[in-house]
């Protein structure tokens, strides 16, 4: 297990250098750098005199390779510069609005398992009955609608129509926390709940659930006490895997409901060209992401003790 | 035991019958949507861009069955004439992507060696994005439009086909007939194009058929944000978007171009799972 771990760590390394590269020539593809954005934004004209002093202060005159060191540098120490738009520093307006997202990821994934989970079971268990069919009759619906569509449709139902829920968020509060982890959850549960019922219908085809059942050992008994406990693993995984989709969702589905978190924070940056904020989001949302993959991979293996380790001889 | 051998048999036989009815019916309503789109100039009732403020934002009726936006065009023609940017930018990046994973896995799986390790590391890195999260990125870099967003969708969604290519690949280069091609002397191209892609072909048309509907919705979530189609062209992302602030008062203005999405999606999904029911009976009705 050690070995495996320091293995899967020593592969992330190329990795994060590849995300953080990426980002970071991406930006500046974008062909603007920090000072050509300034007198964009304030629209005093400086003389290419003072640009070249102003850009050697900063660094920006060196070569490509060194100006992505030092950005490297200050990624690691927290330093992602200061936004185009703002002023303000990057991380640290970033870090405060993590806590936002962070809640409305957990509350959705929350809820995805509360609908899917149930809903998987009983669908894989009563296969093409009825039961089933409608089900994922649900789940192909819901897989094919946007979420864009699916927030502004709560939106008109719950908060315009009904005033159940308010329409714009009024802070981090419970009930304006709802319909966007409602649109996220409905995106999420169809995507998931097919996973579940395949996850489920394939232990059920296992031998020994026939044979429990030729021993007379009644079906709610073999299913609760043996074909869950097997799945389980399996079903946590692919929750875990589907929050990828979840963190790109989250971006469009914030800005809706202006609920204030790094989301929302991503889509205005994005629309004022706010450059340094893009590229800390993207970097961020990558190296989340890759965390939360590395967990549930480690995880998996940890769990479930068949799985034998990559590397390791069978 | 033969008596149960031809029921099952017989069921297998039934279950092809309505695969393929299934084929039928969905690629028929799959074609018509294509032909609505690619005739959409003389479906369309109005000029979709005809603005007559006398009439703006009138609620759906006989005369504007999707109402009327804030600048009286008529929302059902507009609605239609989306189809043209939205599908057709739906259907070039799914084209795009299948074809060029496919070539580049083939390429790595068939050719091995340095440029297999690079390629599957740089796809490495793509996959280590959220999707969506690097595609907004990519798209805000190249300026949106609807090509642009295309493109950052393409650079995002190109490692899946070229990890699907390569195992096939890889799974039919040992097989005893491609030994035999390369000792008759043919050259790796006839190789690839006789042997590996028709062998490969199945699971990448069907991987593209499911992908459709994702794509679309991409698309739509880029324009969406404002990083695909630009307001004066009709798309259904950006459409939704524009109306955005009408919700409260004019909803048909928003929700119209939404169903317009969630039916092509719906079309172009049931197509996908009848490709794979029909090209892979084994997994059929097996979602993952």
């Amino acid at each position: 297990m050690k070995k495996y771990v320091i293995k899967r760590l020593l592969q992330l390394i190329p990795i994060l250098f590849g995300i953080t590269f990426l980002s970071f020539a991406m930006m500046r593809i974008a062909g603007s750098d920090a000072i050509l954005q300034k007198v964009d934004v304030s629209g005093v004209v400086l003389s290419q005199e003072v640009i070249n002093a102003q850009r050697a202060e900063l660094g920006l005159d060196k070569p490509f390779l060194v100006q992505y060191a030092n950005w490297l540098g200050g990624f690691l120490t927290g330093d992602l510069g200061v936004s185009y738009i703002s002023g303000n520093d990057v991380f640290a307006t970033f870090i405060s609005k993590l806590p936002a997202t962070l809640l409305l990821t957990g509350t959705s994934v929350l809820l995805t398992i509360v609908i899917s989970v149930p809903l998987g079971i009983l669908s894989a268990v009563k296969q093409n009955k009825w039961t089933d069919y409608l089900i994922r009759v649900c789940s192909f619906i819901g897989n094919s609608l946007p979420n864009f569509f699916v927030a502004l449709v709560l939106m008109y139902l719950f908060a315009i129509r009904f005033s159940v829920f308010p329409v714009i968020s009024d802070g981090l509060s419970l009930s304006s926390a709802a319909l966007p982890t409602l649109t996220l959850a409905i995106a999420m549960s169809a995507k998931y709940l097919r996973q579940v019922r395949a996850a489920v219908l394939d232990e059920l085809s296992k031998e020994y659930v026939t044979g429990a059942k030729a021993r007379g050992i009644r079906f709610s008994v073999t299913l609760w006490k043996s074909v869950l406990r097997a799945c389980l693993v399996t079903i946590l995984t692919l929750l875990a895997l589907s929050v990828g989709s979840l963190l790109g969702g989250t971006a469009i589905v914030e800005s809706i409901f202006m609920w204030d978190g790094v989301g929302k924070l991503a889509v205005d940056a994005i629309n004022m060209r706010d450059y340094p904020m893009i590229q800390a989001y993207v970097v961020w949302m990558a190296v989340i992401y890759v965390a939360v993959n590395l967990i549930t991979d480690l995880s998996y293996r940890l769990l479930d003790p068949r799985i034998r380790l990559g590397g390791e001889k069978a | 035991m033969s008596e149960v051998r031809t029921v099952t048999e017989r069921r297998k036989v039934m279950k092809r019958d309505s695969t393929r009815l299934r084929l039928f019916i969905f690629s028929g309503l799959v074609l018509v949507l294509l032909l609505a789109t690619i005739f959409a100039s003389y479906i369309c009732p109005y000029d979709p861009n005809l603005q007559d403020l006398k009439s703006a934002l009138q609620p759906p009726s006989i005369a504007h069955p999707f109402g009327t936006d804030r600048y009286g065009r008529d929302m059902l023609s507009r609605v239609i004439i989306g189809a043209q940017t939205s599908i057709t930018s739906t259907l070039a990046l799914v084209v795009i992507i299948a074809v060029a994973g496919t070539g580049i896995g083939v390429a790595c799986g068939y050719f091995g060696g340095a440029l297999d390790a690079v390629i599957m590391r740089i796809s490495d890195i793509c996959l280590a994005f959220p999707g969506l999260v690097f595609a907004m990125a990519i798209a805000a870099v190249l300026n949106g439009g609807v090509q642009n967003a295309v493109i950052a969708l393409a650079a995002v969604s190109w490692p899946k086909y070229s990890r699907i290519a390569r195992s096939q690949t890889l799974a039919v280069k040992d097989m005893g007939y491609l030994a035999a091609a390369k000792l008759s002397g043919s050259t790796p191209g006839k190789i690839i194009r006789k042997h590996v892609l028709p062998n490969i072909a199945g699971p990448i048309l069907v991987t593209a058929m499911l992908d459709i509907g994702t794509m679309m919705m991409e698309i739509a979530a880029l324009s969406f944000l404002g990083l695909g189609a630009k307001p004066p062209t009709a798309e259904w992302g950006s459409m939704m978007s524009g109306g955005r602030s009408m919700l409260q008062t004019y909803p048909w203005v928003v929700l119209t171009p939404g169903l317009a999405i969630f039916v092509s999606v719906v079309l172009f999904n049931l197509l996908g799972d009848t490709v794979r029911d029909y090209l892979d009976p084994q997994n059929a009705g097996r979602e993952n």
